[in-house]
């Protein structure tokens, strides 16, 4: 026991000496949670849209009061003729245009239906989907509060996000990717480069000719990054409150226990990859395009996974990340209890007991 | 007959803030001359090579190498000098060919004198049979015959060798100074860098550095006979034992 | 005997590493590998230390096997690998209070064993270790393998890299490590350091050439070797080359090693010759041989 605490000890010693490293375990997961809250939020404020209303009755008036009245859009203009909307586009302030069809109440009263056409600048797609994300739930909102069963004939795809976030706050919705990846990050990246780098300098050679054994040289490479880990998670989830005002309604404690759950995942991600990459260069590589990579684009943080092509639905479930950003979504936005969230939990436990299984087979007792 | 000086430094000194990593050293090296520059590591030798070769600015003194001044003139010192070291030497990932024929690009070669030297440098190397194998794959020795070889493709006045025979074996190291030697009596000069104390006894002349002085300027013959010892190796644990 | 390998041969993918290496290290023995680089000493260390499995042949350290019984001979050995491997980021104490906890051991326990060596870097004993010279990082290197008191030190080029004075001192420093009863096993790539090793084995190419006492290999050397200068380098070992009674020469320093085919050699003879080539300032004597003569004729 006196062994590995001096391992440990060890360990602690080259992190808080490294700045480099202490300031990607550190000063990134505030730069980055800082960077999406303010910057690459998907949220819109003040979005100068037009109005093209062929029925200009007492539905449509309210509808388009009620959207003016959101601090999401401002209307710009109002648009007489169909011909003048690619005109109000191409001076570029117009980012959308609600077409409202002809005896939009008339419709709504007798055929139970009434279309409003949206069309956006898909210049830039996100915003372009935002917009749609917005104006949708306003409608909806319309709808529900009118209650009294309006159709509305276009396609709603009301997005999770919009009914658990109806503040529509983009930067709640980055929090649990964010947390991933900074988990990940640190978690696997930072692993695999502190063994890899005793396999660089040769001091890999002597821990192996003593009477070290290798699951106390892991562990003790682990242990310091499982805390740190969770210093991180807290951290993270601590701005995400208290600076962005985030309501976490699920239980923290199974929050917590999720993330060491997923810590634990990604470790044993990069003791697998320290035990192919003979270079801290190439276990640096093989952590960004290996595990970065697939998260930020398989798991759902950015794109959602419901609209990827089938086969990249397919692969998307054997990332990790997937699975993680489903619970702690559950957990954080909806307040799901472990009730729901468990398949997700019994796969992530399968898929980290896979991992250090085959580690474990992989890591070597000798040079080759 | 006197032979004309290719390297002259006199007062060169190179400070780093507080720290003197060379204090005002002087030597000249003459036309043809195999030059041993010795010194412990940290003794100040590599930064001393740098500003010969152009790469790092003086604090103070003069020095002239191939006539050419260290502080304004270092494109011309460029041109007219070659370099081999242990560490960086030839691309292992590219062939025999290929490596001559890149170094001798970046040299500013013409392709018809690039194709001669080549075809020269293989025969003289006895290379002919493994010209289109991959560098990575000779044995140590040969690599640095070749890239000795290499280093004087555009006939540079002066060649730098930084520790060339570290770990050679010993038939391939007397391989490598007979190559000195052929290059030395053409009229190149040879400026070989090392911490080998037995490589210095090679050297037609040799300067021993210590904590960025020199301390020591003579033929091995004429120091070993000054300290009483019979190798090089113990002038330098004579002369260190002197500055303690 | 505390070190034996029997036939051990290694090869990685198509490269034979060490092919049918045998030799012997007695307890108490201070032996020294000695050859080029690449000719297959770090693999034979990585052999003895249990890091790498032979292909062929057996090998016992302390009288434990180097495959079946790895994980005894990782408790009872030292081993400094080719690169002083240390944390750079750790100052010299807390590297060796490191290597002493991960054999269960403490500074203290061991102190006697490397006193004279840890007291000449005890004064910098808060500095990191990536910012000693080569020197003091070979020494540091060497406490830390000898923390735990082993019975056989592996030592795989340790004075590589090092200046002439501390190359010096860490001979000294085995000589005395040997008097307390360590079998040392060390190789380096330095001809001149093989006389200071009780027994050597020189190797090239993953094949031993000779093994015995340096007097002995030396002695065994079959020629007279004539040290010969002239006042130009290039055109003497030129002139030698194509003399007819040639047997070998090589530049030796500021002379070249000259041997003669014949048994019944004149001294006078060759200097005329070398006079009618066109050198002056001739200069023949006999002289001894030594390792690096005997080394190469036996690669020959």
């Amino acid at each position: 026991m006196k062994r590995f605490i001096g391992f440990i000890k060890k360990e602690f010693y080259h992190i808080f000496r490294d700045k480099r490293s202490l300031f990607i375990l550190f000063g990134m997961p505030i730069a980055q949670i800082l960077l999406f809250g303010f910057a690459i939020t998907n949220e819109i404020n003040n979005v100068d849209i037009a109005i093209l209303d062929h029925s200009k009755d007492a539905t449509t008036e309210e509808i388009i009061n009620k959207i003016s009245a959101s601090k999401y859009f401002t209307i710009k203009q109002i648009i007489v003729r169909e011909a003048d909307i690619e005109a109000a586009f191409k001076k570029g302030k117009i980012k959308a245009v609600l077409n409202f069809e002809k005896d939009f109440s008339k419709n709504l009263i007798k055929e139970k239906k009434a279309t409003i056409q949206i069309i956006t600048d898909a210049t830039d797609p996100n915003t372009a989907n935002s917009i749609t994300n917005y104006i949708n739930a306003i409608l909806q909102n319309y709808q529900q509060s009118k209650n009294k069963g309006i159709q509305i004939d276009y396609q709603i795809v009301p997005q999770t996000r919009m009914v658990y976030n109806p503040e529509l706050k983009g930067v709640f919705m980055f929090v649990p990717g964010v947390m991933t990846i900074i988990l990940m990050l640190v978690s696997a990246m930072m692993t695999s480069i502190s063994i890899t780098r005793e396999k660089e300098l040769g001091t890999m050679e002597i821990l192996l000719v003593s009477p070290l054994k290798p699951f106390q040289v892991i562990i003790g490479k682990v242990v310091p990054y499982i805390f740190l880990s969770v210093v991180n998670a807290s951290v993270i989830v601590l701005l995400s409150i208290f600076i962005f005002k985030m309501p976490v309604v699920g239980s923290l404690f199974l929050l917590g226990a999720e993330s060491v759950l997923f810590i634990i995942t990604s470790l044993a991600l990069g003791i697998l990859i320290s035990t192919i990459a003979e270079t801290q260069q190439a276990a640096m590589m093989i952590s960004l395009m290996g595990l970065m990579l697939p998260v930020i684009l398989l798991s759902g943080f950015i794109f959602p996974v419901s609209s990827m092509p089938i086969p990249l639905q397919i692969i998307s479930n054997i990332i990790p990340a997937k699975w993680f950003i489903i619970i702690i979504k559950g957990i954080m936005l909806k307040g799901v209890g472990v009730t729901y969230v468990w398949k997700e939990t019994v796969i992530l436990i399968g898929m980290t007991l896979f991992f250090i299984g085959l580690s474990v087979k992989k890591y070597k007792i000798r040079l080759e | 007959m006197k032979k004309e000086n290719v390297i002259e430094a006199n007062q060169l000194t190179k400070t780093f803030g507080d720290f003197t990593a060379v204090n005002a050293i002087s030597f000249e090296v003459k036309k043809g001359e195999i030059f041993g520059f010795l010194g412990a590591n940290g003794a100040g030798k590599t930064t001393a090579m740098k500003m010969l070769i152009g790469i790092s600015k003086p604090s103070s003194g003069t020095a002239k190498v191939a006539g050419f001044d260290v502080y304004s003139q270092t494109e011309s010192i460029k041109k007219n000098i070659g370099y081999m070291s242990q560490k960086f030497a030839l691309y292992d990932d590219l062939t025999v060919k290929e490596n001559i024929t890149f170094f001798g690009g970046i040299y500013g070669l013409s392709r018809k004198k690039i194709k001669e030297k080549r075809t020269q440098l293989i025969s003289e190397l006895g290379l002919e049979n493994i010209s289109n194998k991959l560098v990575g794959s000779l044995p140590l020795g040969w690599k640095q015959k070749l890239s000795f070889s290499v280093s004087l493709l555009h006939e540079p006045k002066i060649v730098f060798l930084d520790e060339p025979t570290g770990g050679v074996d010993p038939i391939t190291r007397r391989h490598f100074w007979e190559m000195i030697y052929k290059a030395a009596h053409q009229g190149t000069t040879i400026f070989v860098t090392t911490h080998y104390m037995d490589e210095a006894e090679y050297c037609d002349r040799v300067s021993i550095m210590v904590e960025g002085k020199i301390e020591a300027l003579d033929t091995p013959k004429k120091l070993k006979e000054q300290f009483k010892v019979e190798s090089m190796n113990d002038v330098f644990l004579k002369l260190a034992r002197n500055i303690e | 005997m505390s070190i034996s390998l029997s036939n051990i041969s290694k090869s990685y993918k198509k490269v034979k590493a060490v092919q049918n290496i045998s030799f012997y290290v007695k307890p108490g023995e201070l032996f020294g590998l000695i050859g080029p680089d690449g000719g297959g000493k770090t693999t034979i260390f990585r052999i003895l230390t249990t890091l790498l499995i032979p292909d062929s042949g057996t090998a016992t350290v302390a009288g434990f096997d180097v495959v079946k019984d790895y994980k005894a001979i990782r408790k009872s050995v030292g081993y400094m690998p080719g690169r002083f491997s240390l944390y750079q980021d750790l100052t010299v104490e807390e590297n060796l209070t490191f290597f002493a906890t991960i054999f269960g051991t403490t500074i203290e326990e061991n102190y006697d064993l490397i006193e004279d060596i840890y007291v000449q870097i005890a004064p910098f004993k808060d500095r990191r270790a990536g910012k000693l010279s080569g020197g003091m990082k070979q020494k540091l290197a060497l406490c830390c393998a000898l923390i735990h008191k082993p019975k056989v030190l592996f030592l795989d080029e340790p004075t590589t890299g090092v200046d002439p004075v501390s190359r010096k001192e860490f001979w000294e420093m085995l000589k005395r490590l040997q008097k307390k009863g360590i079998t040392i096993l060390v190789s380096t790539p330095y001809m001149d350091e093989a006389a200071l090793c009780d027994r050597i084995a020189l190797i090239q190419d993953g094949e031993i050439l000779d093994i015995d006492t340096p007097n002995a290999i030396v002695s065994k050397f079959p020629k007279t070797i004539y040290n010969v200068g002239a006042n130009n380098m290039y055109k003497l070992i030129k002139a030698l080359q194509h003399y007819e009674h040639l047997y070998s020469v090589f530049p030796f320093g500021e002379f070249v090693h000259y041997t003669d085919k014949r048994d019944s050699f004149e001294v006078v003879d060759l200097k005329s010759y070398l006079e009618k080539e066109g050198l002056t300032d001739i200069h023949i004597e006999s002289t001894q041989a030594n390792i690096e003569d005997a080394f190469m004729e036996l690669a020959k």
